[in-house]
């Protein structure tokens, strides 16, 4: 039996997020998920890229790689496509998963590439300073946005869904039990599951947009959401500037990428 | 039984030697004039149980390549021009994590665009040095078909004997030429070692910074649990970013290829012991270096050729050997004469060496190569 513990790592603990942080909450729902499906450490693998995000990969129990900036779903495609009977999570910010990486996000959903992906999304660039995003919404105060942001950040799920991606929820880092049970679903899910997690990041974005403490951040970024369930009975105006959470995909009508490749690659060797 | 002989072009030779070398992963983004590789290893490797990906962009084209490495595959792939500038951002990182990989460039005429079907020898110093900051690489350049098949085994071994990219540097000559090819099976200790570190698995570190032993790279899903960061970090694989940590791999990394030149030095002399008039080139521009000395051997004058088949580290000494017995060097290459400043450097004796270049995106002729001979008599 192996306990969240030896999936975290938790002799390398404590870890470096700041008090507040959405991160080390993903990273403990991960823990505690992978207790309850009790894979074996050796056939999980973790990929990351850059940002404080990224810097998950220096604890697990499990085997890591950090790739560069934006280069992660490529490089747990790779692992993926190589040995399938691993159990490949995708670790990024918003930077890396939506940003830098946005074009290997599109194409690891269309492929249906059997990944995991958690995209910790906390708004900006943590690690060099609370630059926007990606996902940073319009108005928004950044270190690069000190008069109020003139882009608009963009729905990953809905990206991902048109995409082809076999699973997409989004849930935030207070719902945790939720994000633990979503992360199950996910890994069991064959192809490519995406998880948005809405978080907080208190250092920088929250403090430029006067959010409020750590624990008030946390939940106003639950405010700014609504259960799938719920929003089918509410109007358009209702639901403006809301974004949805919960299960939002779960296809059952293509298979994964390794499979496909494998079932094509025997057809030519005439097997 | 005697090897198969095939008739065959350069790209289609890469893909066969680097299959014989165990190569069963390509992930790739098609560019001209290197296209065919990834045509090929499309056809070929689904036969033999590999698998070939069509990646959306260079960048995530040798991410995957790496990503596919450490879960036991063994990978390549195969660019040109613009593409071969958007694998160095992870080339940088497959030299920092030490993943051994090889990645062809097809050279073409540039820059930028440039002339997308024509042959050019510009990328001699962005192998060298065009990922970020201080570090060591191997490059080796084919000049035939033969040597396209032949140079993708030896790469495979390079990359595992020193957990290191390593580039074969073809250009769009050689890569569409077509020549025979004998498709022989590599011997066992021509093969990249095994993967199965030995230890026991609690003892097992991914890294080993002892520059003649580079620790053995475990596949992701054996029993060896690693980590892999490309910041800077100790042989745990973690991150660690200490001055002294620094210090250690940055020299580690250079050490490691830098001391074993003369064991990768792989070079070709044509007609070299009496030479007095000595041509060094590598890849297409070797072969007008080849004809030039044909016909000046023809007419009594003492020609000979080094091809440098190895690009990278420079193979110094036999270079100034050649250098040391010539009356005057000469050096033909597709480009403004990076080999040539190469050549220079190592020139201590202050031999006469002279530069011939081309940029036209047209291979250099023998007559040119006698006629800047024939200038500086």
């Amino acid at each position: 039996m192996y306990t969240w513990k030896d999936y975290v790592g938790y002799d390398r603990l404590p870890h470096i997020w700041c008090s507040g942080c959405g991160n080390g909450i993903i990273f403990n729902a991960l823990g505690q998920a992978l207790e309850k499906m009790q894979l074996p450490l050796e056939k999980v693998v973790i990929v990351s890229g850059s940002g404080c995000f990224a810097k998950i990969v220096n604890y697990p129990g499990v085997n890591t790689v950090k790739m560069l900036h934006g280069r992660v779903l490529s490089g747990a495609t790779g692992i993926a496509m190589a040995n399938p009977e691993l159990t490949v999570f995708a670790l990024m910010g918003d930077g890396d998963g939506t940003t830098i990486g946005g074009n290997h996000l599109i194409h690891a959903a269309r492929r249906n590439i059997n990944v995991t992906a958690i995209l910790g999304n906390n708004y900006n660039y943590g690690m060099t300073g609370g630059q926007y995003s990606g996902t940073t919404p319009e108005g928004s105060i950044t270190a690069t946005s000190r008069y109020g942001l003139v882009e608009d950040g963009f729905d990953a799920c809905k990206l991902v869904e048109a995409a082809g991606a076999s699973y997409v929820a989004r849930t935030t880092a207070y719902d945790v039990l939720e994000l633990q049970k979503m992360i199950i679903e996910a890994t069991e899910k064959p192809g490519f599951a995406f998880i948005d997690v809405l978080a907080a990041c208190p250092t920088h974005y929250g403090r430029l947009n006067k959010m409020g403490t750590p624990a008030e951040q946390m939940l106003k970024i639950k405010e700014g959401t609504v259960p799938v369930a719920k929003a089918a009975k509410m109007s358009p105006e209702e639901l403006k500037g809301k974004l949805l959470t919960g299960k939002l995909v779960d296809r059952n009508d293509r298979e994964d990428y390794a499979v496909l490749y494998a079932k094509m690659a025997k057809e030519a060797r005439g097997e | 039984m005697s090897d198969k002989v095939m008739f065959m072009q350069g790209n289609e030779a890469i893909v066969r030697g680097a299959i014989a070398a165990g190569a069963n992963f390509y992930a790739g983004y098609p560019i001209t004039p290197s296209s065919e590789i990834a045509e090929k290893a499309s056809e070929l490797l689904p036969l033999c149980g590999g698998v070939y990906m069509q990646m959306e962009d260079e960048l995530s084209s040798m991410t995957a390549v790496e990503g596919s490495t450490l879960a036991g595959a063994r990978s390549f792939t195969a660019t040109s021009g613009l593409g071969f500038s958007m694998m160095q951002e992870h080339i940088g990182h497959a030299v920092m994590c030490e993943v051994p990989c090889v990645i062809v460039d097809v050279q073409r005429g540039g820059p930028a665009t440039g002339l997308a079907t024509k042959p050019a020898q510009g990328d001699v110093m962005q192998a060298r040095w065009g990922t970020n900051s201080d570090h060591s690489i191997i490059t080796l350049a084919p000049a035939s078909v033969e040597e396209c098949y032949e140079l993708a085994i030896k790469a495979f071994h390079l990359a595992y004997r020193f957990r290191t990219p390593v580039i074969i540097l073809s250009d769009a000559s050689v890569a569409h030429m077509v020549e025979n090819v004998r498709l022989r099976t590599p011997k066992p200790e021509e093969l990249p070692a095994s993967r199965d570190p030995q230890c026991d698995p609690s003892e097992y570190l991914p890294h080993r910074f002892d520059p003649d032993h580079p620790a053995t790279l475990a596949a992701f899903g054996s029993k060896y649990i690693y980590h892999m960061v490309s910041s800077t970090h100790d042989e745990t694989g973690l991150a660690k970013t200490t001055p002294d940590v620094s210090d250690r791999l940055v020299h580690y990394l250079w050490d490691k290829i830098e001391n074993h030149a003369e064991e990768i030095a792989y070079t070709k002399e044509y007609e070299m012991e009496d030479a007095e008039i000595v041509l060094i080139s590598f890849g297409c521009s070797a072969r007008s270096a080849r004809g030039a000395m044909e016909k000046l051997r023809a007419q009594g004058v003492k020609a000979g050729v080094l091809q440098l088949q190895t690009i990278w580290p420079f193979p110094v000494k036999a270079v100034q050997k050649a250098l040391a017995q010539a009356k005057l060097a000469v050096v033909p290459e597709l480009n403004l004469g990076q080999l040539y400043s190469e050549v220079q450097r190592y020139n201590v004796e202050g031999r006469k060496v002279i530069s011939v270049t081309k940029v036209r995106g047209e291979l250099i002729t023998p007559d040119e190569i006698i006629k800047a001979i024939e200038e500086v008599k």
